[in-house]
């Protein structure tokens, strides 16, 4: 399959009182077009970052993200980029927050709203379309700023932690509800999250970061064919994945922690 | 307390074992409950407490008990009231005053917020402006106002330009607070959608920034009405400050109180009207 993203000799470091803090060591990653590729790594190796930078939102301090072969580093409006928080807008109704995106594309109001409509309906919004964010629980927040990242349209979306606050309950309904979006979208997802039993159960590839710096340890891929039941978690397969994966998030802790 | 307590607790110690019951049982305490009053009961409370202060002044004032002369009395100052407004000019006074007041009220207000919208563009001319700023902020501006009026004339001009300084470093102030309070994953959101820095400011600054500005508005009211009446004190032709200057200084006193009655009145009916424009201001943008 053809490459997505590809970020070559990324690397990024901030320059901070006490000296330069190496978030980043340079490191490559390349995103096949329309997979689900999870980033899993401890706080504070540079996931965020990492998204900041393919987003154009940070100018890497050395190597070049390539979206579709072509030099994206530092261009903003190429990828939908779902932050940490959801952002909605307290003044917009989850109709205008959602088609935020279309509205600065510069698509006119009335058609954004219209495209906008049937698809917060169908993806478990109806009766909220015209509610203002502040009266929404978690979950519907979350999902609202998940249609306003896929509505914005781009092949590529990054999906920072979007369900890392979330009840357990709520979060495997959003997960179930995030694959039908995939599966409807068929887009390019990177996603972020803490919890391997979520990146493993949703992602085709995993890649595993270490911190300090920043840098990819391993990258695994999850041959667990679809659609995946629940029950998939159990499976032996899964099991030995999450093993490995873990096994890489321990080894990895700092010797201050191991001690 | 400590100290009373000391041998007791000695006591206690042989009795550590002993089961949690031998102790003094805790009084149950319950949530404080208080019964709001129906308002019409508020109202006629309200009502009598006036009445009271009314009939009180004037009793003593009858009585002696309070000097006529320099507090007036109740009875004296309505028919001034009713003379003001039957014979005198009172309306050319009262609207002068209420235009100088809306006017700098609106001019200040708009400045101020405008100029601190502005320092969202670049931090640099933030930087280089705030301690002009602050300076401005410190310095009692009213003490500029025979200069503003050696400047601006006599005229309704002066005490607009007296509301206005007294508003707007309020106005630019807050709203700047308010432009230096944006989450800047917010601005990072309309970036990674492609906005422009204008869109970014019309869509996310302008509209975060609007419960800031509305925090302003109670405030500069105030502020707009004591330009305003301090710049008519010091020289004016027409307004109620004047009013109260001169009836002041030729021991009317009866008509000081008709000004000030006056004046509280325009006030709470400016007070009204913010307090209705913030809530269409709070609506348009769901705060
Ligand atoms: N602007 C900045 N200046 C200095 N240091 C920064 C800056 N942004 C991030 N960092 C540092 O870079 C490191 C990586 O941060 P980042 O936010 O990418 O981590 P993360 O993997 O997303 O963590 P989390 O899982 O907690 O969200 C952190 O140690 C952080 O302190
Ligand atoms: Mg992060």
């Amino acid at each position: 399959m053809p490459v997505k993203v590809q970020l070559d000799r990324i690397g990024m470091a901030f320059a901070t009182p006490g000296g330069t803090f190496r978030a980043v060591a340079p490191l490559d990653l390349a995103i096949e077009t329309g997979r689900f590729v999870s980033l899993v790594g401890p706080s504070g190796c540079g996931k965020s970052t990492l998204f900041n930078v393919i987003a154009g939102l940070l100018q890497p301090t050395e190597g070049r993200v390539l979206i579709d072969d072509e030099d994206a580093t530092g261009t903003i409006g190429r990828v939908g980029y779902m932050l940490q928080k959801d952002l909605l807008l307290p003044w917009r109704t989850v109709l205008d927050n959602v088609i935020l995106g279309m509205e600065i594309q510069g698509k006119p109001l009335k058609q954004a709203r219209e495209r906008a409509l049937p698809l917060l309906r169908k993806y478990g919004l109806a009766g909220f379309e015209h509610l203002y964010p502040n009266s929404l629980s978690g979950g519907m927040r979350q999902r609202a700023a998940l249609l306003r990242t896929l509505l914005f349209d781009t092949d590529v979306i990054l999906l920072d932690e979007p369900f890392g606050a979330l009840d357990a309950q709520t979060k495997s309904q959003m997960q179930e509800w995030l694959m039908q979006l995939w599966s409807d979208f068929r887009k390019t997802v990177v996603f972020v999250t803490h919890d391997v039993d979520e990146a493993i159960y949703l992602s085709d590839e995993i890649h595993v970061m270490g911190t300090r710096p920043g840098r990819i340890l391993e990258t695994i891929q999850i041959p667990i064919a679809r659609p995946r039941p629940r029950a998939v978690t159990l499976s032996p397969d899964f099991t030995a994945i999450k093993e490995r994966c873990l096994q890489l998030l321990t080894a990895d802790r700092p010797a201050l922690e191991a001690a | 307390m400590a100290i009373q307590d000391a041998p007791r607790s000695t006591e206690l110690t042989g009795l550590a074992m002993a089961p949690a019951k031998a102790a003094t049982p805790k009084p149950a305490r319950r949530l404080p409950v208080q019964k709001d009053w129906p308002s019409w009961a508020i109202i006629a409370v309200q009502v009598l407490i006036l009445v009271g202060i009314i009939a009180g002044w004037e009793a003593a004032a009858r009585a002696g008990m309070v000097d006529a002369f320099f507090w007036s009395q109740p009875s004296a100052i309505w028919k001034t009231l009713i003379i003001f407004f039957t014979e005198g000019d009172a309306w050319v006074d009262i609207g002068f005053t209420f235009r100088s007041t809306i006017l700098g009220f609106i001019f200040g207000t708009t400045a101020g917020s405008l100029i601190g919208l502005s320092f969202w563009w670049s931090r640099n001319y933030a930087a280089v402006a705030q301690p002009y700023i602050i300076c401005f902020e410190s310095m009692p501006k009213l003490a500029l106002a025979p200069l503003i009026i050696l400047v601006f004339g006599l005229g309704l001009t002066s005490k607009v330009v007296i509301a206005f300084a007294l508003t707007v470093v309020v106005s630019t102030l807050t709203t700047f607070a308010g432009v230096k309070a944006l989450d800047p994953d917010g601005e990072k959101l309309f970036y990674s959608l492609g906005a422009s820095r204008w869109q970014v400011f019309r869509k996310l600054v302008m509209p975060s920034c609007v419960p800031w500005i509305i925090s302003v508005l109670r405030v500069n009211i105030g502020l707009a009405l004591t330009g305003a009446i301090v710049g008519e004190f010091i020289s004016s032709q027409h307004g109620l400050g004047r009013t109260i200057f001169y009836a002041g200084s030729t021991y009317e006193i009866s008509l000081v109180w008709v000004a000030v009655f006056v004046l509280s009145t325009l006030a709470v009916i400016m007070y009204a009207v913010v307090s209705w424009l913030e809530n269409v201001l709070r609506k348009g943008t769901r705060q």
